[in-house]
């Protein structure tokens, strides 16, 4: 099997010009539409970005300061301390067609470095997961495609569910969760980092419809992922730093209770 | 001068399949015509000896990796579509272009049914209206394609 999902990364390679060819028209009026400005709406975004810089640092000011003392924690604990990961950006070349899947095809390939299975996001959470790479090109598996799930918890209180693609591109629905579970309307749900696909902590999705119908033997959860999945452009490549970064706390907590 | 080893052939295929994947709004991309397999159905009726079940089958193949679908399932569909009109060539020939639309539609449902089949068979997908739009567009596009290829064929003189 290994050496077939190889195949189909020369078959990727092999249909990128087509590829190219094919998106070529909307590049041309995205470039236009990029060139195509005037000056006041230079300045004007100039100044907006010049802000918003300004409001990211400060906010960056304190999770800085936690994380040296958050590290500096985990060494005298004996636990590995969480390196920041290699990252990358990468731009959608297209989008399928095929109602039958959600992916995206993006202009990075195993020449950048790229690997199958790896967590892609956008500015404001998770996005999917490498699928195929070719040697210029690679295909992402979207979040909500119905083939995929993300091991995730809630962040207000760590209760651990996993979040299955649904194939429309707002809703994520969550199989097998107990009635007696505490999960309210508006929670946020970040990845649990179990499964080893995905990094801890980032989020995935908000919470929009818990019902609890005890004639059912679950509560039916559905979830909206707060990427923005129908309206992606550039995205951000994660490489993992250390494999079972959830499960080598553990071991170290064991090997020192002995 | 070149055109009789099917250059042109190929390269009508291949504007076909760019067509299939170039990205569209989405409001307009659920009624997306099936641009490869009017192209296949065409060349099939005029040329059968060229253009067969196995060329339909190498043309879906290539959708399926285009589209990053399950490698086969285009394939599979969009040869068994052909094979029908490849039996049926001379019966479809006679008839008017009007004729030949609706058979078209018919074809294409067919083979949007078969892929639905196959996503069914692989992965529970449900099946929405919104599947068979791109046969109403592909009704609509058959007359056109058919004399835009006929011209093509009869200015490089393809036999």
């Amino acid at each position: 099997m290994a050496s077939f999902e190889g195949v189909r990364g020369y078959l990727q390679s092999m249909v990128s010009p087509l590829q190219y060819l094919a998106t070529t028209p909307k590049r041309l009026l995205d470039w236009s539409l990029e060139n195509v400005v005037t000056r006041r709406q230079l300045i004007d975004e100039n100044q907006q970005l010049k802000s918003n810089e300004l409001l990211f640092k400060e906010q960056l000011m304190q999770p800085s300061i936690l994380k040296q003392e958050n590290d500096r924690l985990r060494t005298l604990l004996r636990s590995p301390v969480r390196a920041d990961s290699k990252k990358m950006g990468a731009e959608i070349i297209s989008v399928d067609g095929d109602p039958y899947s959600h992916q995206v095809v993006i202009d990075k390939g195993a020449n950048d470095g790229l690997h199958e299975g790896q967590a892609v996001i956008d500015g404001q959470g998770i996005v999917g997961q490498v699928l195929h790479t070719g040697t210029l090109t690679s295909r992402v598996l979207l979040i909500t495609d119905i083939s995929h799930a993300v091991p995730v918890r809630i962040q207000r209180n760590g209760i651990r569910l996993i979040a299955n693609g649904t194939g429309a591109i707002e809703r994520l629905s969550h199989n097998h969760v107990p009635h007696s579970t505490d999960i309210r309307v508006g929670d946020l749900l970040v990845t649990s980092g179990l499964g080893g696909k995905y990094p801890e902590g980032y989020p995935v999705a908000k919470v929009t419809a818990v019902r609890k119908d005890e004639s059912r033997p679950f509560a039916q959860v559905q979830s909206e992922p707060v990427a923005q999945i129908n309206r992606l452009r550039y995205l951000l490549l994660l490489w993992p730093n250390q494999k079972n970064s959830v499960f080598s706390t553990s071991s170290t907590v064991t090997s020192k209770g002995n | 001068m070149f055109a009789h080893n099917g250059i042109i052939i190929i390269l009508t295929l291949l504007i076909a399949l760019m067509a299939s994947i170039t990205p569209l709004p989405l409001s307009i991309d659920a009624f997306r015509p099936d641009w490869v397999l009017v192209v296949l159905l065409y060349w099939c009726l005029a040329l059968p000896t060229k253009v067969n079940v196995i060329t339909a089958w190498l043309m879906g193949f290539l959708l399926d990796v285009l589209l990053g679908s399950v490698l086969g399932v285009h394939a599979a569909a969009m040869a068994l579509t052909v094979y029908i009109v490849a039996g049926n060539f001379q019966k479809i020939r006679n008839f008017s272009v009007w004729q030949q639309a609706l058979i078209a539609g018919v074809l294409s449902a067919l083979y949007h049914l078969l892929v639905f089949w196959f996503q069914r068979f692989l992965s529970d997908a449900v099946f929405l209206p919104s599947y068979l739009y791109p046969v109403l567009t592909t009704i609509v596009l058959w007359p056109w394609a058919f004399l835009l290829l006929r011209k093509v064929r009869r200015h490089f003189k393809i036999k």
